[in-house]
């Protein structure tokens, strides 16, 4: 019986009895301390201190408990709208990131050539000075947009303000070009309004929930997965495209196992069924879009029985799916997704999303898209920064007029000497992003990073990018230090507090201490005008009329709820040209894309061949989590899931060690194969972030996808890199 | 007097492991060791497959065949709260708890007794909820008391399909899984 459970099967599968092994034959925990079993996180020698999480990007409040200067747990913090006194599982273990024994522990600097990862300590004194001398050498040389900040995280807010004071204007996080910038755009060209992080999705209050290869549950943002739940408990309609099925797919009405690259053509359809049968919101349609003529005549040749030979998905089923739609809208949520930078085609994917929302009038609707709550907070006031005075460097070597941020691909693509670049930029600046792991085309990185006169990288971890660095700054944790406010804007806006739970384990900094001590070496002080952080948060909170010291013991403050929906009072304004949602996009056809999005084939793999697919396990973030001691108690690798039919073929057993070779010829670590009916026979999938390589990190295990993304196709309205284009095959 | 118990609703679990790891912390469970797991069950053919997630633990029995089997008395059901417990000081880590649990919920401790989950009765008698419950992002872990007049566990259960594990084991199991 499968449901006979043998808790030796699980340790087996979830890969925890390996290392572990000689750590419980000495009786210690992780950490080593003396056990405290009886209290557990109770009892009056125990410290709450409230701050918010930085295991992923959506900041949920925790409470942090404290025993003997330890921190023994981390809770959900009851009273912040994102966590709701919940944590995920990686806001759980949170502690293992602080007590990593592989942390950045002293500032280094490079003792031999760039990218052979052999450093020598040095004082803050010594790394700031150089940091600083080679900045104003680039500076004098090349000028300030010369170098570049990639950046990911919260603790880059000093950083940036330290960059943009020093002049540069190319300051870049990978979040934009290779996850989510589609989307924002595509949301943008037709509702004039970006989805924003965290997305302002009213999942809770779906009637139906279409998920277009968003994993949810497998990918954890806390509230989001909150509202999931509810949302099933509550009896939603739940469909899920997805060419794997995942743990939402388990919970599906309908599972619509698509083609991959395909779903254009499926949103499409969707549309056509909802236009032809008159299951659209009418009133909606007519009151609040611009083209809807053109929509209908786009999308009449779109039929579900076409469709269904592009897809795979049977006429009935888009029908069906569709048809529910009409029936529970306007609470009917199709989802944006987040990392949907896919074919490249990703911005016209987002658009269709967009559209098919604005058909069953899900836009500013109750169990569709809320307005999140507005709250301004000022910035003390700061000198100007310095004006833009070249061409944006991301977009030297190609314009994309719709990139509303920054390219960090195209930055990394400015690195190389070109003749039309104004700039060839001359240095980086990296913080909290392995770039190795973020970017496409590992290969061009490290090239990249040949090129360049100076590298300096802030991460807590010794990551693959930090081995090229020439000084390294060694970051606090989120636990160890402040940072700026967070004002939030979801339901209720709300501002928290992120404040140190424990001294600095190490020789580390935080980022606001990095970035005002630089500011004095590079002549732009006058930008932290302030003697301390404290100073500065309660400058902020004074307005408010908020002090410091309260925030410190409530961790976050919440704000009354303003208006969510039209229904409640929210005028319908759309920041578009034609101030309508724009079915048919006037700005797309200036620009010479289509006005209307279309079904582009992204063709087939070779024979032998299977396209390339990744996502989340819900207990890791990216590569920043994978070498976490706590969340790898329960997984610390990956696996490549195959098709039992084609693992048949090949003579593949599940858990068989494999390797995976690209269509250019790269190859990956060895990885487990999961062998399952419960992935299409024309692709693979694996989990992101595993297979690190970098000599300081302990856990190597399983293989990276990034080393197998050797090309990516150009999103050609705002530059997106679409990275499911690569084709692998086995190595048995 | 109580009667202590979980209803886990399979229907909003994501198979997260949030219990899993904040049960590590809260209890400082030994590396390589674990109370409560999560178990993924899918059958089915594609398109067609049917899933169910589970987060699973010691389930309390009434029966506990753990109580019955310990030479030491070190294992025993508390009066007052029906949560099965060991005293560590008394047992002996002889495994016959291991070998007569159906659910395969304890380990010995390197430090030499029998440990499984204790519904975190330090917390419980605290009056709070057991940390898996309270951290439990999809709120599928739900802890009360089944004797409470009014309990949110009877409420949870109206008009859904209930199961636990093995009954035909004979335990009386007080987890509750809503399918």
């Amino acid at each position: 019986m499968s449901n006979h459970f043998n808790r030796r099967q699980f340790i087996k599968i979830a890969g925890m009895g390996s290392a572990a092994a000689g750590l419980a034959a000495s009786g210690m925990n992780p950490w080593g301390w003396p056990a405290n079993a009886l209290a557990g996180s109770l009892g009056s020698d125990v410290q709450v201190i409230p701050t918010f999480c930085e295991l992923c990007f959506w900041k949920c409040g925790i409470n942090a408990k404290v025993r003997d200067g330890k921190i023994i747990k981390l809770e959900g913090h009851p009273k912040h709208p994102l966590s709701n006194g919940r944590l995920c599982p990686r806001g759980n273990g949170g502690t293992g990131l602080t007590y990593d024994p592989d942390r950045l522990k002293k500032p280094l600097m490079r003792v031999q050539k760039r990218g052979e990862d052999v450093f020598r300590e040095v004082s803050w004194e010594d790394a700031l000075d150089f940091t600083a001398e080679k900045m104003l050498d680039i500076k004098a040389k090349h000028t300030a947009d010369c170098l570049a900040l990639f950046n990911h995280g919260y603790g880059a807010t000093f950083i940036k303000t330290l960059l943009m004071a020093y002049g540069t204007h190319s300051i870049a996080a990978p979040s934009y070009a290779q996850c989510r910038g589609p989307r924002e755009v595509g949301f943008e060209l037709t509702f004039g309004e970006e989805v924003l992080s965290p997305e302002r999705t009213d999942i809770k209050n779906s009637r139906m929930l279409v998920l277009i290869g968003s994993h949810l549950g497998e990918n954890m943002h806390n509230t989001q997965v909150q509202e999931f739940a509810d949302a099933m408990a509550n009896g939603a309609k739940l469909v899920v495209v997805d060419p794997r099925h995942s743990v939402a797919a388990g919970k599906a009405d309908w599972y619509l196992p698509i083609k991959p690259g395909t779903d254009i053509a499926l949103l499409l359809a969707w549309m056509n069924v909802l236009i032809s049968e008159e299951l659209y919101d009418k009133e909606y349609v007519e009151q609040h879009t611009y083209g809807f003529e053109q929509l209908k005549q786009h999308v009449k040749s779109y039929t579900p029985e076409k469709v269904w030979k592009i897809t795979g998905i049977r006429p009935a089923l888009i029908r069906a799916t569709a048809r529910e739609m009409g029936h529970q809208k306007p609470a009917v949520l199709i989802h944006p997704g987040r990392h949907v930078t896919w074919y490249g085609d990703d911005t016209q994917r987002s658009r269709a999303i967009a559209i098919l929302n604005a058909l069953v009038g899900s836009w500013g609707r109750k169990g569709g898209f809320f307005y999140p709550g507005e709250l301004d907070v000022p910035m003390p006031e700061l000198p100007k920064f310095p004006p833009m005075t070249k061409k944006r460097a991301d977009l030297q070597l190609k314009d994309y007029p719709l990139a509303f941020s920054t390219l960090a691909s195209g930055l990394c693509d400015a690195t190389f000497p070109a003749p039309q670049a104004e700039c060839q930029l001359k240095g980086w600046f990296v913080y909290g992003t392995n770039l190795f792991f973020s970017l496409p085309k590992p290969e061009q990185t490290r090239e990249a990073l040949q090129h360049l006169e100076f590298v300096a990288v802030s991460d807590v971890l010794p990551m693959e990018i930090v081995g090229w660095a020439d000084v390294v700054l060694p970051d606090a944790t989120y636990l160890e230090r402040y940072d700026d406010l967070h004002v939030g804007h979801y339901r209720d806006p709300f501002i928290a507090l992120r404040q140190p739970v424990i001294e600095p384990l190490y020789d580390t900094r935080p980022p606001w201490w990095v970035s005002k001590e630089l500011a004095k070496r590079l002549d732009v002080a006058d930008y932290f005008p302030w003697d301390n952080i404290e100073d500065y948060l309660q400058q902020r909170l004074t307005p408010m009329g908020i002090k410091l010291s309260d925030l410190k013991k409530d961790g976050v403050k919440v704000f009354p709820r303003q208006a969510l929906y039209f229904e409640d009072g929210v005028q319908p304004e759309f920041y578009t040209d034609s101030g309508k949602i724009e079915l048919y996009s006037a700005k797309l056809a200036s620009y010479g894309h289509d006005p209307i999005p279309v079904f582009t084939d992204h063709g087939d793999p070779p024979e032998g061949y299977f396209r390339l697919l990744f996502g989340r396990a819900p207990v890791h973030t990216f590569g920043r989590t994978t070498n976490n001691r706590v969340l790898n108690r329960v997984i610390d690798t990956n696996h490549v899931w195959i098709n039992r039919r084609i693992a048949e073929q090949w003579g593949i057993k599940n858990g068989q060690m494999i390797r995976l070779q690209n269509q250019d010829g790269a190859i990956t670590n060895e990885i487990a194969a999961k062998v399952t009916e419960r992935i299409r026979h024309d692709c693979v999938y694996m989990t992101h972030g595993f297979g690190h390589k970098a000599k300081g990190l302990t856990n190597k295990k399983g293989a990276s996808d990034s080393d197998l993304i050797t090309r990516y196709n150009t999103d050609p309205i705002m530059g997106g890199t679409g990275m499911n284009v690569n084709f692998v095959t086995f190595v048995v | 007097m109580a009667r202590y118990g979980m209803v886990i609703d399979t229907k909003r679990c994501v198979g997260c492991h949030s219990c899993v790891i904040s049960c590590f912390l809260e209890n400082e469970v030994p590396e390589g060791y674990t109370r409560d797991w999560i178990v993924e069950v899918v059958s089915g053919k594609s398109p067609d497959f049917r899933m169910e997630l589970r987060s699973e633990r010691c389930n309390h029995c009434d029966d506990p065949p753990c109580v019955f089997v310990c030479p030491c008395g070190a294992s025993y059901k508390e009066e007052g709260t029906g949560i099965v417990l060991v005293h560590k000081d008394k047992c002996s880590g002889c495994k016959a708890c291991l070998a007569a649990c159906p659910y395969n919920a304890r380990f010995i401790n390197p430090k030499g007794y029998a440990d499984k989950c204790t519904f975190c009765d330090h917390r419980v008698k605290a009056g709070l909820k057991p940390g898996c419950a309270s951290t439990c992002p999809t709120k599928a872990i739900n802890f009360g008391d089944f004797d409470e007049p009014g309990s949110e566990l009877h409420r949870l259960m109206e008009g859904r399909v209930v199961k636990t594990l093995k009954p035909d084991a004979g335990t009386k199991p007080q987890i509750y899984f809503l399918l």
